[in-house]
């Protein structure tokens, strides 16, 4: 098995094209899991009656099952229940944030919980209402906590993209074996995707680290 | 100062407790509790931990509930409505309405960290009482400066001493205009050199304000200053109440004697 470097240079390209749809699809998933996450957290802690258990139920159904099981079911049954074909790629946003919301929901649960009792209790006896309680006294104290946490999420999204493949949606392992099965040679392209993949989410595990060492600093 | 209201005020009352029971699993914290205190009157609460002192003042800002029994701030039920001539349980907005007319100051401060000093003492006027922001931080330079921290506007809570904390978390209760301040053992967490500032702060509010003042304390020579009334719990029940010069230097009931000869005796 010899490298070949000119096959390599050649299909740098395509695979490049498949690098792009990966970090799309990482952060507009990422995006999706951060607001829906947020969402799904406090209106589990706002206690609502019906609505607060449904939001438990669904977040413990969709984390005990597989991604790639929601995806299919995205991809193939919900067009017929909504009535509307999503394209692939942005079925399998929907699929990645919808399934990693149910993770970072819990992520701001502990960054809620660890906001001290007596901060609710101060702005309960300012009068402050319900809703800026969250925004301008409990989320700013609860989401830097946190931010490290959710970092590690998109990068394990990151890592995650390749089963949009299973939804026809062309990433950077998608190309990498389209590239490969028109040559029949697959260590060029699987070797360059795993480089490409390294060179997204190693600077992205030092960044969440420095953020770490802040957060600590900090609290 | 303090002997405008020595007497029962008759032209009507601030607070009102009727038969108000409160319990924490089988443990009864107060029960069939009835006082009031009247516009303007300072009372100071005194009895061994867990008498049910602090509770009272919870209820009042809303942060308990009663098990049974009536609150009445002014002239509004606190934690019911009237419908008709029938008492309901109160609803988030009539709960936020009365919520307005008391201020609270904690034990542990509770500013709030993420937010410079001038600002925690402008959100609430200005999202809650709809004061524009320059009325706002206007007013809020003025209420620090009365507590001398004008210069620590712009700082933020975490870096003040614990007894500038407190007196910034004094300011933030006022900059709401109340009608009744509850003050929580303001002074228990403090490094003692830091209590006679936070103190002092407070008799000059009852001296110069009317606002009318309940507080849970162990600070014995502030109770006498400040207070119209003192009011010995224990058991969650009063056992005692009269002016402080008579509670403290001629208590009647034995149980009054012996918890302020412990408290006495430690300080």
């Amino acid at each position: 098995m010899i490298w070949n470097w000119s096959f390599a240079w050649s299909i740098v390209p395509q695979l490049l094209r498949g690098l792009l749809v990966t970090f799309e699809a990482t952060i507009l998933g990422s995006i999706v899991a951060y607001i829906l996450g947020l969402v799904f957290a406090v209106i589990r802690r706002s206690r609502i009656p019906v609505l607060s258990q449904l939001v438990w139920l669904f977040v413990e159904f969709v984390r005990s099952t597989p991604l790639l099981v929601q995806l299919y079911f995205l991809f193939f049954i919900l067009p017929d229940i909504i009535g509307v074909t999503l394209s692939p790629l942005v079925t399998g946003v929907l699929g990645l944030g919808v399934h990693y919301a149910t993770y970072t929901s819990e992520v701001y649960r502990a960054g809620i919980d660890a906001v001290p009792r007596g901060q609710w209790e101060a702005a309960t006896a300012l009068s402050l209402p319900r809703s800026r309680v969250w925004t301008s006294v409990v989320l700013p104290q609860a989401i830097p906590r946190v931010l490290p946490a959710l970092g590690n999420y998109a990068i394990s999204m990151l890592k995650e993209t390749p089963l949009l493949l299973s939804i026809s949606v062309l990433e950077l392992v998608g190309q990498a074996q389209a590239a490969g099965s028109e040559a029949f040679r697959y260590v060029e392209p699987f070797t360059i995707a795993g480089v490409f993949f390294f060179i997204l989410s190693y600077p992205a595990s030092v960044l969440v680290r420095r953020l770490e060492r802040r957060v600590q600093r900090t609290h | 100062m303090s002997n405008e209201h020595t007497e029962p005020v008759v032209d009507g009352v601030m607070i009102r407790f009727d038969g108000v029971v409160k319990r924490f699993g089988e443990h009864i914290v107060l029960r069939e509790l009835d006082f009031q205190v009247g516009p303007g009157e300072h009372v100071t609460l005194i009895g061994p931990s867990g008498s049910g002192k602090t509770t009272i003042l919870r209820l009042l800002m809303t942060l308990e509930r009663a098990d049974r029994g009536t609150i009445q701030v002014g002239d509004e039920y606190l934690s019911h409505m009237q419908r008709g001539d029938k008492l309901v349980p109160a609803d988030e907005q009539h709960l936020r309405q009365v919520r307005k007319r008391v201020g609270m100051v904690f034990q542990q401060f509770n500013l709030f960290p993420n937010m410079k000093v001038l600002r925690n003492l402008t959100e609430a006027p200005v999202r809650v009482l709809g004061q524009s922001r320059d009325e706002a931080e206007q007013r809020a330079r003025e209420l620090l400066d009365m507590v001398g921290l004008s210069d620590k506007a712009d700082a933020q809570p975490t870096q003040l001493s614990g007894g500038q904390q407190q007196r910034v978390a004094i300011a933030r209760a006022l900059a709401m205009q109340p009608d009744v301040l509850l003050l929580d053992e303001v002074t228990s967490a403090l490094d003692p050199e830091l209590v006679a500032g936070v103190l002092n702060v407070l008799r000059e509010i009852a001296a110069s304000t009317d606002i009318t003042l309940l507080c849970v304390t162990h600070e014995m020579g502030f109770a006498r200053d400040v207070s119209d009334r003192v009011l010995m719990f224990d058991e969650g029940r009063i056992v005692e109440e009269a002016t402080p010069e008579k509670l403290f230097s001629d208590p009647e009931q034995p149980r009054t004697r012996e918890f302020l000869k412990a408290v006495l005796d430690r300080a």
